[in-house]
């Protein structure tokens, strides 16, 4: 049977409302983005598992945009609660009132025709 | 087996050259390439007829060393087109000497040009190039990339270490300063602290007078065997040291982004060239934006991490200063044509060939040229030295 690439099951997974991370099963680490191999320990054992959900901001930034170009947004980077880290953008909340520390929740959003990860203050 | 120590002081940059820098309108990037190959190697005294090795990066080219080579009418025996952004033109160092050593060739040309301000289409190829080259987890939250993620780094430095925009700007005025001695500096306007803590902001913390020029430009340079070094026309300098490490592409992967893989690449030129940060008269830091300068400082041991911030302050880096910052006027007041390495390295031969003009460091022997390409992702330090050092 043909299989497919961790991208291209991440992505899958998402549009089916399902936001899974890997789990490597030789080191035990979790791993974002969505990889063949293990950056932590170089096996080639990654498995899915549900992510918690949770998160911590680690940075953010408010990229400035014309009100009539759709006004200011946030751009913030994520800490899992599993470890790994990833791009993403707090909602909910003025662009820039996201403060590095803060808890947050994530959930699953559309981006044009794309679903994507996006996070609401816990 | 060979050491890297062995490299030390084994090939030496006999001619430099810039070409087309600041707005060069209906120049083409080869052909910006030639004409700074053309003037790097008028300055050595030699032609493209005794160039043998050839070295160039394009972040827009597919097969850019056969295109240089081309314009150029050589037919070099050996290439590289290495591309890791920025930092490319000092990370060549590496290869070009490595050839030169086993005798491979005999004369390597570096070179770079880019028309990124002037030239057509930038938005178009922008979006072919998010095409060819998707950063699939960063790209559907719209990072304004390069800037937002070194506003990322930024952010997180003053969370962790108190670092305010007012240290931002230190930079950026100590940059402006050096710049009003250089004329061939593209951007020379007196600039305050207080104009730049104004500035628009762009993705905060940074604002656009944080962030680095786009300029037209090129630049080139020309690397022999030290023996064929002392016979032609400029005094040599040497390579002393260079070290490279790359740790990430997209600023999400970055590990913890107050500290850069410069704080590997510093050791392992400085290693390499049996030196430490005190035996530097100056630095050249690639100053994409104010951030990269203080986290270089401190990376490369100049100060503590987390300390950066105060250690600029003062004008401590700017003109007049017991350190010697981007004395050419760096990125972000000299010239920046989409990758600026190349012009870490012209400076460096420049200060130590007793060429720079009003702006020149006495005395000067040892140099630091650090380049970073990506967004924080490549860091490739490299120590060049005059025949005192060697």
């Amino acid at each position: 049977m043909l299989t497919t690439g961790p991208e291209h099951d991440y992505k899958q997974k998402l549009a089916q409302g399902q936001f899974e991370i890997q789990k490597c099963a030789a080191c035990a680490r979790h791993v974002f983005y969505p990889r063949v191999i293990c950056p932590h320990c170089g096996a080639d054992k990654l498995g899915w598992t549900a992510a918690n959900g949770a998160g911590t901001v680690y940075s953010t930034t408010v990229v400035r945009r014309k009100p009539e170009a759709g006004g200011d947004y946030n751009v913030a980077l994520i800490d899992l609660a599993e470890g790994p880290r990833m791009m993403s953008r707090v909602v909910g909340v003025e662009p820039a009132a996201v403060r590095i520390g803060m808890k947050v929740l994530a959930r699953i959003a559309s981006e044009g025709e794309a679903r994507i990860v996006e996070f609401t203050p816990a | 087996m060979p050491a890297p120590k062995d490299l030390r002081g084994s090939v030496a940059i006999a001619g430099v050259g810039l070409a087309a820098c600041g707005e060069a309108p209906g120049w083409t990037e080869n052909e910006i390439m030639a004409a700074a190959a053309r003037n790097a190697l008028a300055d050595a005294g030699l032609t493209t007829r005794d160039v043998d090795g050839l070295v160039c990066a394009s972040v827009n080219a597919f097969l850019t060393g056969l295109s240089v080579a081309e314009q150029l009418g050589i037919h070099p025996k050996f290439t590289d087109s290495t591309c890791v952004g920025g930092s490319s033109f000092v990370g060549h160092l590496l290869p070009a000497a490595m050839a030169l050593n086993y005798g491979l060739c005999d004369v390597v040309l570096v070179t770079y040009g880019s028309n990124q301000r002037t030239g057509v289409g930038r938005a178009e190829g922008a979006k072919y190039k998010s095409m060819l080259d998707p950063q699939a987890f960063e790209a559907p939250y719209k990072p304004f990339n390069p800037m937002s993620s070194y506003a990322l780094a930024a952010a997180r430095h003053m969370h962790q270490y108190g670092t305010t925009r007012t240290h931002l700007a230190e930079v950026a005025v100590a940059a402006r300063k050096w710049a009003q001695l250089n004329p061939e500096a593209f951007t020379r306007d007196p600039l305050s602290i207080e104009d730049v803590l104004k500035a628009r902001l762009v993705s905060d913390p940074l604002s656009v007078r944080d962030a680095c020029l786009v300029t037209d430009g090129g630049g080139a340079y020309v690397l022999v065997r030290a023996d064929r070094a002392k016979s032609l026309r400029k005094k040599p300098v040497y390579m002393l040291g260079c070290g490279s490490a790359h740790w990430h592409r997209q600023i999400s992967s970055m590990p913890d982004l107050t500290v850069t893989a410069a704080s590997e690449s510093g050791p392992r030129a400085f290693e390499m060239a049996g030196l430490e940060p005190s035996d530097v008269d100056v630095l050249e830091l690639y100053d994409a934006f104010t951030i990269n300068t203080i986290l270089f400082l401190e990376d490369l041991g100049f100060c503590k991490k987390g300390e950066g911030g105060a250690f600029v302050s003062g004008g401590r880096i700017a003109p007049g200063g017991s350190l010697p910052v981007n004395t050419n006027g760096g990125g972000l007041s000299c010239v920046h044509p989409g990758m600026y390495g190349m012009f870490l390295i012209v400076e460096a031969v420049r200060q130590l060939r007793n060429e720079a003009g009003e702006r020149q460091i006495k005395d000067a022997e040892v140099a630091l040229a650090h380049g970073n390409g990506g967004v924080l992702s490549s860091q490739i330090t490299a120590l060049l030295g005059t025949e005192a050092t060697l």
